[in-house]
């Protein structure tokens, strides 16, 4: 039925770092054929292989990598990462992790593969399914046929998004029938714990929403170790007619670890839909956010919040193509970067000619805790309808001096008060969350994480 | 008796520009004093000193609180010690319940002051006591500090600050302004009932009419950085039948 594809030999011109990519495929698709993976997914990783050959790394010379540098992920070994079993390490970091306290459906990856012991699944009667990727493709092979083949013909996520599908191998499959209402999030936590330098993760969740069904699903990045390594994360999201969706991803990764995601959001009429991203950790983080909102009557909130320190980069893409009239999307992306961390946010809204009644919302601000730390922020809006309401705005600033002179003269030590000013401006994008829980644990995670940040106590105003 | 309040021959400045000229006064336990005078004469920067402001320079003089140098002491402490600044201007705080937020600073000055934090009860059980006084909705409580108060909510909400945190020495700038009547009677009828024997109020107005409903013991008129006059509370009357040029053309005789 498929013939398998074919991946064009190196030439001469080709990057010679690809050579230990091409070889790392060759051994992985050894094991997916003995795993008895099928035709269809065989075929559609070799060709993106080749879009990833042809293409590259995307350089600073890509105008939507302008500030992002990832001469670091090109010049580290490609070797993909290992298992690491459930020892006692994970075990522990997994106990103390954010989300632990939520009860409900779970799956546990470490260095991209499924833990089963460490994870909670469990076939509910309702019909939902939560399985990882690797059993899924056989279980509901034509589903996700359909729905990977389309996102990969879409290709909007460039090549990283198509290195990340050749090498997936495994990430969570969540299937919401129609009319169904989940009360507890389902809870996906991935965690890197690299062995040796510059291994490679590449996870792809593929969630579906049936229409009128009402469910949450929270995305834990978390990991142990100091060697660097590369997390490559592909969430394809589509939410059905009229259905309630909320996604969380927090990603709060060792400070070595490269973070490469993708959230792909494809959206029908009537569905309201909040996606959060909680971007604490790693040396460098790219979250590119695609959202096509497809049918009419839609909410969508994009609701973003970035925490930088030391030398690191965070990075924000955001693209919402308003495909159909009558819809709402609202992003909020707040950053706070202090030492010699780097924030970047783009974020594109399309309203295209038919999109009449659209209101599109963009905010980006950013609050510098030291001289040093800098932010890049560039709104694009390309509207083509004519009855459409758009606004966007970026303020980059220091924490307010009457604000704090405020708070000291009722009392609060210079460190409280500075204190209290970040996590109200952190606390603006946590009160969007609408799970309950989520949002005291992320309260309290974030409180943590300003007590620690080194120019809270600083004398300098 | 020591005053609560002692400043003396205090002159000070913003940006290189004399402001304060040379200023005395003595605030005594359980006195209330006003000081008056026309705009830009010095009375807010005389305020923002004594709460401890940024960007101020002391050029001569010294401010003792207790007998303690004051101008030494961070803001915090200050507001630990028992100083209380009404702003004229209160702060729009977003993302900070307002609830929230005063709680942390009574328990502040309550640590500070060697007595037991209070828990969310009774912390509760004070303010709501405390509101009452001002006339003020309970709601407010629930809303980020002075966010979408209106003008006159924000100037009760200070002498509600006031009133929990119950400072020794209360400055109170302009708190009269920009507020109808009915709120100028509240904010009055607050500030009088947080009258004690043993703390002191300083009262700063451009506008006799808050001294209708507060009655001080003494009035202070500022000029040009400057005190030019020192009276009983008939002063005010006559500041307010006769407006400022006639002790504004006193003072520049005199000098």
């Amino acid at each position: 039925m498929n013939s398998i594809s074919t991946i064009p030999d190196a030439d001469a011109a080709e990057a010679p770092h690809f050579g230990a990519v091409r070889t790392a495929f060759q051994q992985y698709e050894s094991q997916t054929r003995a795993a008895g993976e099928p035709d269809w997914l065989a075929s559609l990783r070799r060709r993106q292989l080749t879009r990833f050959l042809a293409a590259g790394y995307p350089t600073r010379r890509d105008e939507d990598w302008r500030h992002t540098s990832l001469d670091a992920v090109v010049s580290m070994p490609f070797a993909l990462a290992s298992s690491a079993g459930p020892d006692g390490r994970i075990v522990q970091l997994l106990e103390g992790s954010a989300f632990s306290s939520v009860s409900g459906q779970r799956l546990v990856f470490v260095n991209g593969y499924l833990i089963p012991e460490l994870s909670r699944a469990v076939r509910s009667s309702d019909g939902v399914y939560v399985a990882g990727f690797a059993s899924a493709v056989q279980e509901k092979s034509e589903i996700l046929r359909a729905r990977l083949t389309a996102d990969a013909e879409d290709g909007s996520d460039g090549s990283l998004g198509a290195l990340n599908l050749a090498f997936a191998r495994e990430g969570a499959v969540v299937i919401v029938p129609a009319n169904t209402v989940l009360d507890e999030p389902i809870v996906l936590v991935f965690v890197s714990f690299p062995q040796t330098a510059g291994e490679r993760t590449h996870v792809r969740n593929v969630i579906m929403t049936g229409p009128n069904s009402r469910a949450t699903v929270i995305e834990h990045y978390i990991g142990l170790g100091t060697e660097s390594a590369v997390t490559s994360s592909v969430t394809e999201l589509h939410a059905g007619q009229g259905a309630v969706f909320e996604h969380l991803k927090l990603q709060d990764e060792s400070n070595s670890v490269f973070h490469l995601a993708t959230l792909r959001a494809r959206l029908e009429s009537s569905s309201k839909v909040s996606c959060h991203s909680f971007a604490l950790g790693s040396r460098l983080a790219r979250q590119n956010v695609l959202a096509t909102l497809a049918g009419e009557g839609i909410e969508a909130v994009f609701n973003g919040l970035y925490l930088g320190d030391a030398d690191r980069l965070i990075d924000h893409y955001l693209s919402v193509d308003h495909a159909a009239a009558g819809c709402a999307s609202h992003e909020f992306f707040n950053g706070v970067l202090d030492d010699k961390a780097t924030g970047v946010f783009y974020g594109r809204i399309r309203v295209r000619q038919h999109a009449q009644k659209t209101d599109a919302k963009q905010t980006n601000k950013n609050l510098l805790l030291s001289d040093d730390a800098a932010v890049h922020t560039r709104p694009q809006l390309e509207i083509y309808a004519d009855d459409v309401k758009c606004t966007h705005g970026a303020t980059i600033g220091q924490l307010d001096p009457e604000g704090l002179f405020y708070l000291r003269s009722r009392g609060l030590p210079v460190a409280t008060a500075r204190r209290t000013l970040i996590h109200a401006f952190a606390g603006e994008i946590i009160e969007r969350v609408w799970c309950g829980a989520a949002r005291d644990i992320l309260n309290r995670l974030v409180w943590e994480r300003v007590e620690r940040t080194r120019h809270v106590s600083g004398s300098e105003r | 008796m020591q005053p609560i309040l002692e400043i003396d021959q205090l002159e000070a400045g913003v940006q290189g520009k004399q402001i304060l000229k040379g200023i005395s006064l003595k605030i005594y336990p359980g006195e209330m004093h006003a000081i008056m005078g026309p705009n830009g004469s010095g009375k807010s920067t005389l305020a923002s000193i004594l709460a401890g402001r940024d960007g101020y320079e002391i050029i001569r003089g010294r401010v003792l609180y207790q007998g303690r140098n004051l101008l030494e002491l961070s803001p915090e402490d200050r507001a630990r010690e028992g100083v209380f600044l009404a702003f004229q201007y209160p702060v729009e705080i977003p993302g900070v319940n307002s609830a929230y937020f005063l709680k942390v600073a009574l328990n502040e000055v309550r640590k500070y002051r060697g007595m037991p934090e209070l828990d969310a009860i009774e912390f509760l059980a004070l303010v709501k006591e405390k509101i009452k006084l001002l006339d003020l909705d309970e709601e407010l409580l629930k809303r980020p500090v002075n966010v979408g108060f209106s003008g006159g909510e924000k100037k009760r909400n200070e002498v509600l600050q006031m009133a929990v945190l119950e400072p020794r020495l209360a400055v109170l700038d302009e708190t009269d302004s920009g507020l109808d009547i009915d709120a100028l009677k509240i904010v009055a009828n607050g500030v009088n009932c947080l009258r004690k024997p043993d703390n002191a109020q300083l009262v700063i107005t451009h506008y006799q009419r808050l001294l209708d409903h507060i009655v001080p013991d003494k009035v202070h008129v500022l000029v040009d950085g400057r005190i030019v006059m020192s009276a009983g509370k008939e002063l005010a009357l006559e500041l307010e039948s006769k407006g400022y040029d006639w002790i504004v053309r006193e003072a520049k005789r005199v000098n």
